[in-house]
């Protein structure tokens, strides 16, 4: 068990900043995200977009942004549950939560703040009949274990980085690497586009293009995918395991159930105070909430974080007195025994 | 400034005549969400760089439409439910050349 005093689901730039703010407060934070690395939508779906509206940057990448508030956070030493989507949750008798992932991770905290942006990020499926039935049979949409392909015939459907890179590296492991776009043209990197090129030439990688899968042939397991390529008839290709990589969406998933008020897809949230839900204990932050004038941007979440963590101290600690403190007189004390603070003004007398 | 009429049938098959302003800026995405023609979180996801695809929509109309970036046409081809008239509509600005435009928004995927 996973022990913190805030837990935050959802690794985003809110998530982040919520490990600094708390930390002033001397409050440890745990962060889960469905995704394998922090950052959320910014290193996920557009790191090298810049963003122009991030007080005092008048421009900054997006995985830049991330790399920034994760140095801010360090001496707060935060821990993270990465990989995993927060799947339950469990009030306790003394009013603390418990939070199991889908993987059976459980973590018990004092609060929870949901940072989850549009929700955990899923994989997109192709609209094929009985995909779903074949799903962990052969049908997979990340690939975990490379092993499980050794010597296995495999077929990847997609056109993008994910599709490119896994199509080069399975040609080293598979017995056989199909992958199939409905253009001719791929969307990656070029170094990836040409190393594709060249594994085709040598007859390691085999196209399909421009074409598509439109069935799925087995029992149990999958035994082939039917493929139609344009103006031709429909074929079979055989091969022990279809890959569709088309990319990811977010989706709100388990937390909708967790018996929040829900509205327009976003958690409906207290905004007159500390953006509590109608569960005592239970934030929502970012993107993920909403309310009247409600705006999903990054520099709106970071407010909605400090004022959170604000609110969480006083229930954590209710009878304890408190004012904030600003960093430039206090400074920064971390978890990790560092202090910044102000250099001291030196006073000496000039002769 | 001039505002413009346009038809959008909505991911339930209504259809709304709608009015959109051509000096705000906007694209089509985002008068789609302005009217609440969609719910929200399932379209403009990505905040309108091409990068989603859940502002797909079919075009109705033999509008004179902004040609396609390269970004627009890759994601349309990682797409679902893509038909030879499909568009993105972050990537269509409303602009008094619009005038007429007829779409239907794409299902959600």
């Amino acid at each position: 068990m996973i022990t913190t005093d805030i837990l935050i689901i959802g690794a985003g730039p809110t998530g982040l900043f919520t490990i600094f703010e708390a930390g002033l407060l001397k409050l440890k934070c745990h962060l889960i995200d469905a995704l394998p690395q922090p950052g959320g939508q910014c290193s996920e779906i557009y790191p090298k977009k810049p963003i122009y509206d991030i007080p005092a940057y008048p421009e900054i990448l997006a995985g830049d942004l991330t790399d920034k508030l994760i140095e801010q956070t360090k001496q707060f030493k935060p821990g993270f549950t990465l990989g995993e989507r927060a799947e339950t949750i469990d009030k306790q008798e003394d009013g603390s939560f418990i939070v199991t992932t889908n993987k059976g991770t459980k973590h018990h905290a004092k609060i929870v703040a949901i940072a989850g942006g549009l929700g955990s990020f899923e994989p997109r499926k192709p609209k094929i009949e009985s995909l779903e039935k074949f799903e962990d049979n052969g049908v997979e949409y990340i690939i975990k274990e490379p092993e499980l392909y050794r010597d296995k015939k495999v077929v990847i459907s997609g056109g993008g980085d994910s599709a490119l890179d896994w199509a080069i590296f399975l040609s080293d492991v598979a017995s056989e690497v199909t992958l199939i776009h409905r253009r001719n043209e791929f969307r990656g990197a070029l170094d990836s586009v040409e190393k594709v090129q060249e594994l085709k030439n040598a007859g390691k990688i085999r196209m399909i293009t421009p074409a598509e899968v439109k069935g799925i042939v087995g029992d149990d397991k999958v035994t082939g995918v039917v493929v139609e390529k344009k103006g031709e008839d429909a074929f079979t290709v055989d091969t022990d395991h279809f890959i569709p990589l088309f990319g990811l969406s977010p989706k709100l998933g388990p937390i909708a159930n967790w018996g929040l008020e829900i509205e327009k897809n976003a958690i409906k949230v207290n905004n007159a105070l500390d953006y509590q839900t109608n569960i005592p204990g239970i934030y929502a932050i970012g993107d993920v909430n909403t309310y009247p004038g409600k705006l999903k941007l990054i520099l709106c979440g970071f407010h909605e974080a400090t004022l959170m963590c604000q609110s969480a101290y006083k229930r954590i600690f209710p009878d304890k007195k408190y004012v904030m403190k600003y960093t430039t007189v206090g400074g920064v004390e971390g978890f990790d025994g560092t202090k910044k603070e102000a250099p001291k003004a030196v006073v000496k007398a000039i002769e | 400034m001039q505002d413009i009429n346009i038809k959008i049938t909505d991911r339930n098959g209504v259809k709304h005549d709608i009015v959109a302003p051509t000096d705000m800026a906007m694209n089509l995405m985002e008068v789609v969400r302005s009217y609440e023609l969609a719910e929200e979180g399932t379209i403009g996801i990505c905040g309108g760089m091409a990068m989603c695809a859940s502002c797909q929509c079919y075009v109705n109309s033999d509008t004179e439409l902004p040609a396609m970036t390269d970004d627009e046409d890759a994601m349309l081809a990682e797409a679902f439910d893509v038909e030879d008239n499909s568009r993105l509509g972050c990537q269509i600005q409303m602009t008094p050349e619009m005038e007429g435009l007829e779409v239907t928004l794409a299902p959600e995927s």
